[in-house]
């Protein structure tokens, strides 16, 4: 195995290029390294001047999305070593405008995320002296998977929709939409149904669950939506044919 | 430009987010600003993995939750405090609970517990071991309903704006735009966790730069019992990665090179197939660190290039068991050590994880400087006296992020505007800001040099064991270190998503806080929990039974003072584990 790899990195600084463009820098390609480390070191050692994301360096915090040899990956788990001998093109997440190098800007997300209220939605709240709400390991399991999205954004850079509709919510905040749907303590389904059964909320998805392979997680946003669309489908058969019956929309 | 807010948090992790709440439930005229230098979900909270203590079970008792504290804290806590925070935990635990928290269930739909370190009983609420991640999402996505809570997300904040003795706001970087400005308040909760990255072998995100305390300290706040520094008994070898206590209490096994529960030989009880609560694998992190040190001593840990190890056994748990209760320790192993600890064993090493040290605050999270509150790591209340038990710190973070928040409400209900001055600060902070890293265009020192320098220093003058020698060597090593930095070359002058600003802002508060815990552990002339002297090796409750108070002194060095520990009702004793 070579000791060095070579690392080609998107660079764009908009108060002084005009358009991106890409820097190659050499690295050391230790077995233990991940592309992260590697951007580390180019910071550290070589170039100040380059921005990225990143923070926990365990996969959790969601920072250090990128797209590595142009699939979405968390750089603090993608070895160098899988790469050998290189080169290795590092550019920022697809499908969001970049803010600088590898940094994208991501407040379409966190403005979708508001949009599907992502809360346990009660009608009454319960007060702590009745103590918790029972659920049971199974009931748990309903949801459980979907509550597991660390935010990192690679499956709406995965997502071709996205890509093409940016009214789309998107795969990450329609599973934590559903994570709370399937809550046994949440009564909020009917809201969130009202805000995602438009054209831009769940329909837009046409099911080629990129972002499922993208996510690193295992959370299955295709999964999700797909549950959704079919109870969104199932409650308004409900409310065309007995609309005394379609309250609680699930 | 500047904005007005009655709150400011510095901080969007647990402790401010719970904070963010409480303050917009109290008062919901109350405008709330959340200046955070990253995303909140982002926080170091999200990396917390074994659980929160809280008692709920039938044979458990409040009083045994506080004995295991104040004992495990080797009697630095003060024991009023801890009352407060061992009454309160459950009930934040439980709403978090109800506020969608999923947490794990008995059969029957209750929450279940599980036993941990130093804890005398299960008491330990878990989300698999992902607690924190699951911990801060619920928080921050229960926050979202909030609109009185108005965010800033990537705001880096450089200074507390201070006049008459009041802090009143602070002045903050936008990331995205290179803009700073002020945001001023009438009451300012500082919520920045903790400074792993102090050190150079850390579990720490990257983002633990000890901000708050720097913050603190320079606006005139003391910072208490800084020298107590933990050491996690299990990272993985040069990540740093944490693998939780929870394998532990689930029931793994710490073995030596011979494949010998070394623990048996350091006071810690007798080996059993089973995990004995406060007993071998279950004492307390301190404890399992020094032996861990020891064991070195003796020739008895393997050598990696990464350090020395002793191994983690988890194998006769099976892959049910650790699919079950600790998958997070496997995706870990598989994924970044590739090691299956189903079938090998997981070589680990201490590794720094929480400081028992922080802002000093009082009970309600006040600090000594009106307007200033403090919740979370960044703190020091203190609960977590000489050493830290396992899974009490994300309980802390929402019984003092709530009792923080509510306090600041009253305060800020009733405080005055802000003062005009703090607006000519604002300027003065603008151009030092220029003046001393943008516009600069001289400068020979690479940043990370400087910070290796003070990581390794800091490893070698002030780790598990320090001496009266190794901590002189290290406070003249930061004198130097903070001369060069005053020379450090910043490459970068623009002003869209700056990193490099940002980075050496850091390091100058790293070095503020690393001064405080070189000055406070060189007075300390005593062993306690944390805190071992090789040349004063026992506790001496005469001299030293007094929390220590790092005070910024006029002349710009650290001034140690004391301060005694407040005991109620367990007078000082013996810490007795494997019994």
């Amino acid at each position: 195995m070579a000791d060095r790899i070579s690392l080609q990195v998107l660079r764009y600084r908009p108060e002084q290029d005009g358009q991106p463009t890409m820097q190659e820098y050499e690295v050391p390609c230790l077995k233990e390294w991940v592309v992260l480390d590697g951007l580390n070191y180019i910071k550290d050692q070589l170039d100040g001047t380059l921005s990225f994301r990143w923070s926990c360096r365990m996969g959790i915090c969601g920072s250090c999305g990128m797209t590595v040899n142009g699939e979405p990956k968390l750089t603090c788990a993608t070895f160098l070593t899988d790469y050998a001998p290189g080169p290795i093109r590092v550019e920022p997440l697809r499908n969001f405008p970049i803010v600088r190098d590898l940094v994208v800007e991501m407040g379409d997300f966190m403005r979708k995320l508001v949009k599907v209220k992502p809360w346990v939605v009660r009608k009454e709240e319960r007060p702590l002296s009745e103590g918790e709400f029972r659920q049971t390991p199974e009931q748990l399991d309903e949801y459980k998977q979907y509550s597991m999205c660390i935010n990192c954004m690679l499956c709406y850079s995965a997502c071709p929709v996205y890509g093409l509709d940016p009214l789309f919510v998107g795969p990450a905040a329609l599973a934590l939409a559903q994570r709370y749907n399937l809550d046994s303590r949440d009564e909020g389904s009917k809201e969130r149904m009202d805000a995602l059964s438009q054209h831009d909320g769940i329909w837009g998805c046409t099911f080629v669950g990129e972002c499922t392979r993208a996510c690193p997680k295992n959370v299955d946003p295709a999964g999700a939506i797909q549950r959704y669309k079919l109870s969104a489908s199932l409650a308004w058969l409900k409310a065309f044919f007995m609309p005394w019956g379609a309250r609680d929309g699930r | 430009m500047s904005v007005s807010h009655d709150i400011v948090l510095v901080g969007g992790g647990g402790a401010g987010l719970r904070a963010a709440i409480a303050i917009a439930q109290f008062n919901p005229r109350l405008s709330i600003a959340v200046v955070s230098k990253v995303y909140p979900m982002r926080s170091h909270t999200v990396s917390a993995e074994g659980g929160a203590a809280g008692v709920i079970g039938a044979d458990d008792s409040l009083e045994e939750h506080i004995y295991d504290t104040i004992s495990g804290g080797d009697w630095m806590c003060d024991q009023d405090a801890v009352e407060v925070f061992v009454k309160e935990a459950p009930e934040e635990l439980l709403r978090l609970e109800h506020w969608g928290c999923p947490w794990n269930r008995e059969p029957d739909g209750r929450v279940a517990v599980r036993p941990f370190g130093g804890m005398k009983k299960k008491r330990t609420w878990f989300a698999a071991d992902k607690t924190g991640f699951h911990m801060l999402h619920t928080l921050f996505q229960t926050s979202l309903k909030y609109t009185r809570i108005v965010r800033y997300d990537e705001w880096f904040v450089t200074k507390l704006l201070v006049d008459d003795g009041r802090v009143q706001g602070v002045v903050a970087l936008e990331l995205m735009s290179g803009k700073v400005q002020p945001i001023t308040a009438k009451a300012v909760i500082l919520c920045t966790g903790g400074c792993g990255r102090i050190f150079p072998f850390t579990t720490n995100a990257n983002i633990k730069n000890g901000d708050g305390m720097a913050l603190a300290y320079r606006a005139g706040a003391p910072l208490k019992d800084m020298e107590f520094v933990q050491y996690h008994p299990t990272g993985l070898p040069f990540t740093g990665i944490l693998i939780t206590e929870a394998a532990r209490a689930e029931g793994g096994y710490l073995i030596n090179k011979d494949g010998y529960r070394y623990l048996q030989d350091y006071n810690l009880g007798k080996p059993e197939p089973h995990p004995v609560f406060r007993s071998m694998e279950l004492g307390p992190r301190d404890r399992l660190s020094q032996a861990f040190v020891k064991e070195e001593e003796k020739g008895r840990t393997i050598s990696t290039p990464y350090g020395s190890v002793v191994h983690l056994d988890l194998r006769h748990m099976g892959e049910k068991v650790i699919n079950a209760k600790i998958p997070f320790v496997r995706e870990l192993c598989l994924k970044y050590q590739n090691i299956d600890p189903v079938t090998e064993l997981v070589p680990v090493r201490p590794v720094v994880h929480y400081m028992m040290g922080g802002v000093h605050t009082d009970i309600n999270g006040a600090t000594p400087l009106a307007g200033l509150y403090a919740a979370g790591e960044v703190a020091c209340v203190s609960i977590n006296g000489a050493n830290r038990l396992g899974s009490n710190s994300l309980p802390e973070l929402l019984v003092f992020g709530a009792r923080a928040g509510k306090v600041a409400a009253e305060f800020a209900t009733s405080a005055a505007e802000p003062s005009s001055a703090v607006y000519a600060q604002a300027e003065d902070e603008k151009r030092r800001l220029e003046r001393d890293y943008l516009r600069k265009t001289e400068g020979q020192e690479r940043l990370a040099t400087i910070r290796e320098e003070m990581q390794k220093s800091m490893e070698q003058s002030a780790g598990i064991y320090r001496s009266g020698n190794t901590l002189a060597q290290g406070a003249a090593k930061l004198r130097e270190l903070q001369q060069r930095f005053a020379n450090v070359a910043i490459s970068d002058s623009s002003r869209t998503f700056n990193t490099e600003l940002p980075a050496a802002l850091e390091l100058a508060f790293m070095l503020d806080v690393a001064e405080t815990m070189i000055q406070s552990a060189l007075w300390r002339e005593e062993s306690r929990g944390a805190h071992q002297r090789t040349d004063f090796p026992a506790r001496d409750d005469q001299r030293f039974l007094a929390h220590s108070l790092a005070r910024r002194q006029s002349d710009g060095t650290c001034g140690i003072e004391y301060l005694p520990v407040t005991i109620t009702r367990w007078p000082p004793g013996e810490r007795v584990y494997g019994k």
